[in-house]
């Protein structure tokens, strides 16, 4: 009792679940809609009326209603920290999403991107003055074909499928540049993203599944056996969706040059080998970056990011418009076709606020940043599967992995727990749960990426929570994971009902 | 390095964990002759303050919008944006999530998104939206291909009032994927006749409005063209403050509706990310491309929000997928719907009016000049002005001067013979002074 009368220490009390009268628990509060809280005639934002002035709408001039709310400033923060609040974020836990690189997003980045030199210019500006932009392009356009080891770049592709298309685009220009229109098929093995055959169908290709060994890696030989005249090229995943460098991929590469097609490697899992080995040594034609994922982006719920496409010397020539050239000690932007170029892939210049930020990583890390951060990304990988290998079951046995450790779900058997139990079990624990049931030739995936940013201890941790949830499914504790999760601000939710009865947004409830 | 939290100690503990000698042993697949046994050439790593002193020199060297008079649009706008927008879009949980695999751990995102889709639905006067786009250009194209699904026909037309890089990108798509595309030529005055342009084998009708030169459209009657060829229409639209103002293209009976939301909470960043907005009627909703979020319930019962209808998706559906799009701009989408739920209805009809009589005002200033023409017969915040001498010439000179005047059509179309016509664009942010000063400069050029 301090001299107040006020209880400084806790009384003992039968534990139970609160039921509260607001439905919030604590800190986590129930937040309503935007169009359950906001008035049509409310505004944050002060603006003056105009003058009086003639109008020059014609009779194009809205009529009614928009039905759009609004919200004072204070009301506004409420609002999103509120529902902020209900997120995993890197920032505040191991987030280890396989395929998706959840690393680290250093602010410096942040605060770059943000000077008014970058932020504030417009992409149709004179090109006098905007010289410092394009010699940001130029710069990191330099920096990637130094890490590929490839001649060129196309800079405007808007994400990693984006990418994809742009590569396939050029492979399908310098096809038919050379007449050989009869090269309609790509080989994609069954391993790949489904970005890599959705891209090749938007081009009027069609897709011939190769089928992976028992290691999950791609043999040459297969490769061989499924190249033909017919053949435009393959789409290989290195290192790949099982998080393994295919081992044979200069023969790969090789065959398919041999048979007259190209190499589209999907760039995804770059971040493995940054300043290990070059694409371009490899023999890839062409290989799209996720600057997003290899030189960290803040991924804001789902984007934006930026997919650079490097090309070999035989595709360069049909990249996209814009570019930038030097042109009497100055620089400047090609916006139109003045040869093969395949065309243009978007407005404008391509992701300038992402390249800031992605050229601000790779300038921290420099040469020896870049490569530390591969072998600290393969090493925690690695860590935490010969860590969790006596208890969860590895597809491909002892064998290392890349930046990504894939478990599949042979070793829960007959324990009535799924892998989506599993993974809505770490939530309760407070992790976000690693990629679930991807890739697709592994049953019951669980692909653990745990990038370099994370420290030892952290890892630690991380893998004895694993061990313990692992135990206690083997245990039997069927609970535990079924009805899982508990603890977050939802639990599992419908998503039959979802699709079945789309509820799209928002709508007045009725009377 | 300071974002490399292990040290050299941890790094030995973990090799000797995983049963290797040292860390080349992990990367043993890659062949021996493809491994680089040097550093790549490259400089070393850099502290902050390096990193910001060849960044800042840089930025250093670039004009900002900013710092002169600027009258450039075409697709991009600069806004005011409320400094609670970059704020909340840097809250750690938003800005540092992924895309919401794991609902129960993602409600913030998607009910974010679940808003945005409305707000979109709402301002286009259409049904359904999804989450994004990479932005209006991309958007655009997928429109396009969205339609020849919907039709099972195989040609666009489009207006020779559309961006021309909407256009090309259209026409990019169009040439890889084997369809057709009939582009009618530029037309500063809208007086194009779209209806003799649509046959039955016409898929879409691709206009925008307020169109690259500033003009407003009314779909109505291309609307109905289309449709008595069983062909659809495609609304787009660069600027979407003119929605605060302008009929919405819902209301014009537009089958799809897609259009640049940059300007609402985004900055111009030198042409991206920007985001892109995508709306279509509910009952097309099954051909749309690109992620939605939908309301349901959770174990409880509580409401909740999901992505949904991801039968639709490449990571499903793969080569069927109607989009082979992944990665959207979530974040850009979460800065519009913060600066509209800020502005709400009250804020977006008032700041558009003040575009509409800033550019106005413009008008009427360059109006006034000798051999100066404004070509529009109707426009919003952006208008198209002939002047008796190439634009590009003129833009320079001003620049020369400290002012961003507009945007020359012969940068857009280099040889559409219209090198007379500026495009310029005067939103908020400009003040009276600035167009004193932009007419002034003109005046001097001429």
């Amino acid at each position: 009792m301090n001299n107040q009368g006020r209880p400084t220490r806790p009384v003992e009390t039968s534990t139970g679940e609160t039921r509260t009268f607001t439905g919030n628990r604590g800190l986590d509060i129930e937040e309503p809609l935007l169009f359950e809280i906001g008035r049509l005639e409310t505004t944050g934002v002060d603006i003056d009326e105009p003058p009086a002035h003639p109008d020059r709408l014609g009779d194009h001039a809205r009529r009614g209603r928009i039905g759009l709310p609004g919200l004072s400033e204070p009301e506004t923060l409420r609002h999103y920290v509120r529902l902020s609040r209900k997120n995993y974020a890197i920032d505040s836990g191991l987030y280890p999403l396989g395929s998706c690189t959840m690393k680290h997003n250093p602010r410096l980045n942040e605060k770059m991107a943000r000077l008014p030199g970058f932020a504030d210019a417009h992409p149709l500006q004179p090109v006098s003055t905007v010289q410092g932009a394009l010699t940001l392009i130029k710069q990191l356009a330099h920096a990637l074909m130094t890490m590929t080891g490839m001649p060129a770049v196309a800079m405007s592709p808007k994400a990693g499928a984006h990418g994809e298309l742009c590569g396939m685009m050029a492979i399908k220009a310098a096809i038919s540049a050379a007449g050989e229109t009869s090269r309609k098929v790509v080989l994609v093995p069954e391993s790949a993203h489904g970005t890599n055959p959705a891209t090749a169908a938007l081009i009027g290709m069609s897709v011939r599944t190769i089928p992976a060994r028992a290691d999950g890696t791609v043999a040459a030989s297969t490769v061989r056996d499924a190249l033909g005249r017919d053949v435009a090229a393959i789409m290989l995943t290195n290192p790949n969706t099982c998080g393994l460098f295919e081992p044979e991929i200069v023969d790969i590469a090789a065959a398919v040059h041999e048979a007259g097609a190209y190499f589209y490697c999907d760039g995804a899992n770059f971040n493995a080998i940054v300043g290990k080995t070059r694409p371009g040594d490899l023999g890839v034609d062409a290989m799209h970056i996720n600057l997003h994922k290899t030189f960290s982006t803040p991924h804001g719920g789902g984007g934006p990011g930026a997919g650079p496409v490097v090309l070999s010397q035989r595709l360069a020539a049909f990249a996209p418009v814009p570019y930038v050239v030097e042109r009497e000690g100055r620089l400047d932007l090609v916006e139109h076709a003045e040869g093969q170029e395949l065309g243009r892939m978007c407005a404008f210049h391509g992701q300038m606020g992402m390249f800031v930020r992605a050229l601000s990583f790779v300038l921290s890390h420099g040469a020896d940043g870049l490569k530390q951060a591969s072998e600290d990304a393969v090493l925690a990988a690695n860590y935490v599967r010969v860590c969790l290998m006596d208890l969860m079951s590895a597809p491909f046995g002892e064998r290392p992995c890349m930046h990504e450790a894939l478990f599949d779900d042979a070793w829960l058997k007959d324990t009535g727990v799924t892998t989506l139990d599993f993974a809505k079990a770490m939530i309760d624990e407070g992790y976000h749960p690693m990629t679930m049931y991807f890739p697709l030739v592994v049953h019951g995936a669980m692909l653990i990426e745990p990038t370099e940013s994370e420290s030892k201890a952290s890892l630690d941790l991380f893998i004895m929570t694993l061990r313990d949830l692992a135990m206690r499914a083997k245990r039997g504790e069927v609970e535990r994971f079924v009805g899982a999760p508990r603890l977050a601000p939802r639990r599992r939710l419908d998503e039959t009902r979802a699709a079945r009865t789309p509820m799209l947004r928002w709508a007045a409830a009725a009377g | 390095m300071r974002y490399l939290p292990l040290s050299a100690d941890d790094r030995r503990l973990m090799l000797a964990k995983a049963g290797v000698a040292d860390i080349d042993a992990l990367f043993a697949d890659i062949p021996g002759d493809r491994r680089l046994d040097n550093l790549l050439a490259m400089p070393r790593a850099m502290s902050e303050l390096a990193v910001e002193r060849a960044l800042g020199t840089l930025a250093a060297k670039n004009v900002a919008a900013g710092s002169a008079p600027f009258f450039l649009g075409v697709g991009a706008y600069r806004h005011h944006v409320p400094a609670t927008v970059d704020h909340l879009i840097q809250r750690s949980e938003f800005f540092t999530s992924y895309t919401p695999y794991q609902p129960e751990i993602a409600q913030g995102t998607l009910q974010v998104l679940f808003e945005f889709q409305t707000q979109v639905a709402l301002l286009t006067g259409m049904e359904v939206a999804n989450a994004s786009m990479y932005d209006g250009s991309t958007a655009c194209g997928e429109a396009m291909l969205m339609a020849h699904r919907l039709t099972r026909r195989r040609k666009a037309v489009l207006s020779g009032g559309l961006h021309p890089h909407y256009a090309e990108v259209c026409a990019t798509l169009a040439r890889f994927a084997g369809d057709e595309i009939d582009r009618l030529s530029l037309d500063p005055t809208a007086g194009e006749d779209i209806a003799a342009a649509i046959d039955d084998q016409t898929s879409c009708v691709i206009v925008q409005t307020p169109d690259v030169f500033g003009n407003l459209r009314d779909l109505t009657p291309i609307t109905e063209a289309a449709h008595a060829k069983g062909a659809l229409l495609i609304a787009v639209f660069t600027e979407v403050v003119s929605l605060g103002a302008c009929r919405a293209p819902g209301e014009m009976g537009a089958d799809i509706v897609v259009g640049e939301g940059q300007s609402i909470g985004n900055p111009l960043s030198f042409g991206g990310p920007y985001v892109g907005l995508f709306a279509t009627r509910a009952k097309y909703v099954r051909q749309m491309p690109g992620r939605l979020a939908g309301e349901t319930v959770d174990a409880d019962g509580k409401r909740g929000f999901v992505l949904t209808l991801s039968t639709r998706e490449q990571h499903i559906r793969r080569d069927k997928a109607t989009s082979n799009i992944c990665t959207n701009s979530g974040l850009c989408a979460l800065a519009f719907t913060i600066h509209l739920s800020l502005l709400g209805e009250a804020g977006l009809t008032r700041l558009a009016r003040v575009n509409h009589a800033n550019a106005v005002d413009l008008a009427g200033r360059l109006a006034r000049l000798p051999g100066v023409e404004v070509v529009n017969h109707s426009f919003f915040n952006e208008f198209t002005i002939r002047m008796p001498e190439p634009a590009a010439v003129l833009v320079e000179a001003l620049a020369a001067r400290g002012i961003i005047a507009g945007c020359p059509v012969s940068r857009l179309a280099p040889r559409a013979g219209l090198d007379d016509l500026l495009i310029v664009a005067s939103t908020e942010i400009n003040t009276d002074e600035d167009r004193a000063a932009f007419a002034d400069a003109l005046r001097a050029a001429l």
